[in-house]
């Protein structure tokens, strides 16, 4: 690799909540990509899996990472997760940078309701809920091209529930390609300090090397002081990836530029 | 014999001839589409004739190969069969294989003495049990397959009890003993099981990579492995209560696996070779030396017809282009993926950066127009292995991003057109070199015209498909 020197060494300590349960749809993408973009400047990425029952204090991590899961999954860890919820609310409320993906995201919000009226308990870190229409509405499958404040995000999205913001709820993106939340608002994931939930997967992280970078270097700081900055990388390959998923989109995906 | 039925088959035939005339290539499933508006239980009217025994092959991966395996079994056993080889394996692809062999009037010849062997969609088999009460009933294996076709893996197991509960009572199931979703078929199940499965430690593997999320479906306990051979395939045990994997009636064992072949013993039959290769070839066999025992076929024939089989479209078939052996190895799914790369590892043996490795994704709708299942394959697996390589397809540059990240060497060449990739392929090495094309469904279809139009003539490709 050659690249930029090699930053003073940082270490930053990833958790990753139920890796082998919420791995839907590639999310294992999300942390090569966290490793590798932390590899090339010389910083350690020490990712910890948390699993059902395991203790968990977020207070101990720099970054978390959730994934996407079936919907039997989901009921699996749903119990888990709400009792790790409110020291996760306070670590966001502190600046922790997370990525939540897909089933992820959804658990991170109020509830999510099935169409029988069955409710699996968020963790209410987002003010946001999520609502299954019916086994006869289409999944929201598809290219999705974002404009977010880190500029234009590419992914695809492949969900059944419709979610819908509460009113000061900031989201993570607006929809330029793709049906977003629900399809309706143009709304897509949400935001709350430092940490993202989003339907994207594709995988996000590596063809959006602007929202990794952005969730290293607010980890970075959070931990070593306003002052860390990230040397940049060749992003050739990441760009070649970016430009390409957005070209697809362009074609196959509802929306305008 | 009834009048529908014999409408249906003339409906069918004419249908057929017509996208023959026409010149539309393979129409294997419109005869049976067209046959089965006329006759809706054209499959169950013609395939119960059958009284050989009949035989579903379902899974997500291997179902193509296993079958045929089986098929030349039959063939060495000279026990005379219907396969739907050439069809599509839906209803409609059952179908047509049964209407081309029935007569005006719809009885098919020598029916009583013949065996009906097919290939089902794992969606099909409900209907497919419905309409053939199938005396063997096999499962390979239970995947994550694109999760925009069906959904979920929940999905998959639900449907195949749907089918076990309107299989007769009294069917031979045939199970992989090794992966603990097609085992849990077993519980439940009244009839004979015959299971199959893998004892060879030397192919286990500390580095299972990326799998689905699996536990007991009875206790919800976790799953340990005293041997993992690939994904959540191995000798599997429940961490909660007592499940655990079955005793095997057909047990494969000293593996050896070459470029070209395998070989393997199996207790009771010997020592078996056959020209495929892949720890995945050898489940596939397995699979079809279970079934070929269930029939009451010979060890000879068992051990004659696995030498002669051949890959199928796309899978280990080998071109020559100006000198250079273009293996094509095709990947549908994650899994499938995975295992092409653990061969690759084994194959290279040790040495590093000897590999000639040509990867092609495309998106269209029979490969999955959801990129992602490439993060789940484990590319970190033949990193050190390989030594050059080349990325191709609709989406080369989601590919080269994602073989970036595994640590493969920068790629001579990501371009989207077969016509550049081949003359980057040719540039890049030397008259006499091995290299191995690892593409998705629609992606070998492209890169196998233009090895066509070149004039590269492969091992299998006199062999029309
Ligand atoms: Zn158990």
């Amino acid at each position: 690799m050659t690249g930029p020197a090699p930053a003073p060494r940082y270490q930053l300590r990833l958790a990753h909540l139920y890796p082998d349960v919420m791995n839907i749809y590639g999310d294992r993408g999300n942390v090569l990509a966290l490793r590798y973009r932390c590899q090339v400047r010389g910083i350690e990425l020490k990712v910890t899996d948390v699993n059902v029952g395991d203790p968990f204090d977020p207070a101990a991590f720099d970054l978390v990472l959730m994934g996407g899961g079936q919907d039997r999954e989901q009921r699996r860890i749903a119990e888990d997760l709400v009792a790790k919820g409110p020291a996760i609310r306070a670590a966001v409320d502190d600046g922790l940078p997370a990525l939540v993906v897909c089933g992820g995201f959804q658990l991170w919000g109020h509830r999510y309701v099935d169409h029988e009226g069955g409710v699996i308990p968020g963790i209410s870190v987002f003010d946001l809920e999520t609502r299954h229409p019916g086994p006869r509405a289409d999944r929201c499958i598809g290219d999705v091209v974002l404009s977010t404040g880190a500029g234009d995000v590419v992914g695809f999205e492949n969900h059944g529930g419709r979610t819908y913001l509460g009113p000061g709820q900031e989201p993570f993106g607006r929809v330029r390609r793709g049906f977003g939340n629900n399809a309706e608002d143009g709304t897509e994931g949400a935001r709350r300090g430092n940490a993202i939930g989003t339907y994207l997967h594709g995988s996000l992280l590596p063809k959006n090397p602007a929202i990794t970078d952005e969730l290293l270097l607010a980890a970075l700081r959070r931990r070593y002081g306003a002052d860390v900055e990230l040397p940049p990388l060749d992003d050739a390959a990441e760009q070649a990836a970016h430009r390409s998923a957005e070209a697809i989109a362009a074609r196959r995906s509802r929306g305008a530029d | 014999m009834n009048a529908r039925l014999a409408a249906a088959v003339a409906a069918g035939r004419a249908a057929g001839l017509g996208s023959r005339l026409l010149g539309r290539g393979g129409g294997t499933a419109l005869p049976g589409l067209v046959a089965e508006r006329v006759d809706p239980a054209i499959v169950a009217h013609l395939g119960r004739q059958l009284g050989g025994g009949r035989v579903l092959v379902t899974g997500t991966n291997g179902k193509t190969t296993t079958s045929r395996i089986v098929a030349e079994i039959l063939r060495e056993a000279g026990r005379p069969f219907i396969h739907n080889r050439e069809g599509s394996n839906l209803m409609r692809g059952l179908a047509s294989t049964l209407l081309f062999e029935a007569r005006p009037t719809g009885a098919i010849p020598r029916a009583r003495r013949t065996t009906g062997l097919f290939e089902v969609d794992e969606a099909t088999c409900p209907a497919a049990a419905r309409a053939l009460a199938p005396g063997v009933f096999a499962f390979t294996n239970l995947f994550r397959d694109q999760l925009d076709r069906y959904g979920e893996v929940d999905t998959v197991a639900a449907l195949w009890r749907e089918a076990l509960a309107a299989a007769p009572k009294d069917a031979t199931i045939v199970l992989n003993a090794d992966d603990p979703s097609v085992a849990e078929l077993a519980e439940g199940w009244s009839g004979p099981v015959h299971w199959f499965g893998l004892d060879d430690a030397a192919f286990a593997t500390e580095y299972a990579g990326a799998f689905d999320a699996r536990w007991c479906r009875e206790c919800g306990g976790n799953f340990a492995y005293d041997r993992r051979y690939f994904a959540h395939v191995g000798w599997w045990r429940c961490t909660g209560c007592d499940r655990r994997r079955a005793a095997t009636q057909t047990t494969g064992s000293a593996l050896r696996l070459g470029l070209d072949e395998a070989t393997f013993e199996v207790e009771g039959i010997g020592a078996l070779r056959m020209p495929l290769t892949g720890t995945y070839n050898v489940y596939n066999a397995l699979a079809a030396i279970c079934v070929a025992r269930v029939l009451g076929l010979p060890p000879e024939a068992i051990a004659a017809g696995l030498a002669k089989v051949r890959p199928a479209f796309g899978r280990q078939e080998v071109a020559e282009l100006e000198g250079r052996h273009i293996r094509l190895l095709l990947t549908k799914n994650p899994a499938g993926a995975n295992q092409v790369l653990r061969l690759l590892e084994q194959l290279a043996g040790g040495a590093q950066g000897t590999l000639k490795v040509a990867v092609l994704l495309n998106d269209r709708f029979a490969d999955g127009q959801d990129v992602s299942w490439t993060w789940d394959v484990d590319y970190e697996l033949a990193a050190g292995e390989v030594g050059s390589c080349w990325v191709g397809g609709d989406r080369a540059e989601d590919m080269a991003l994602r073989l970036k990240y595994a640590g493969w060497p920068a790629p001579g060449a990501v371009v989207h057109e077969p016509a550049a990739l081949l003359d980057a392929i040719v540039a890049g090495t030397a008259p006499g070199d091995e290299v191995f094309v690892v593409p998705t469904y629609t992606a070998m279809l492209d890169l196998r015209a233009e090895l066509v139009r070149r004039g590269a003539v492969g091992r299998f490709w006199e062999r029309g498909e």
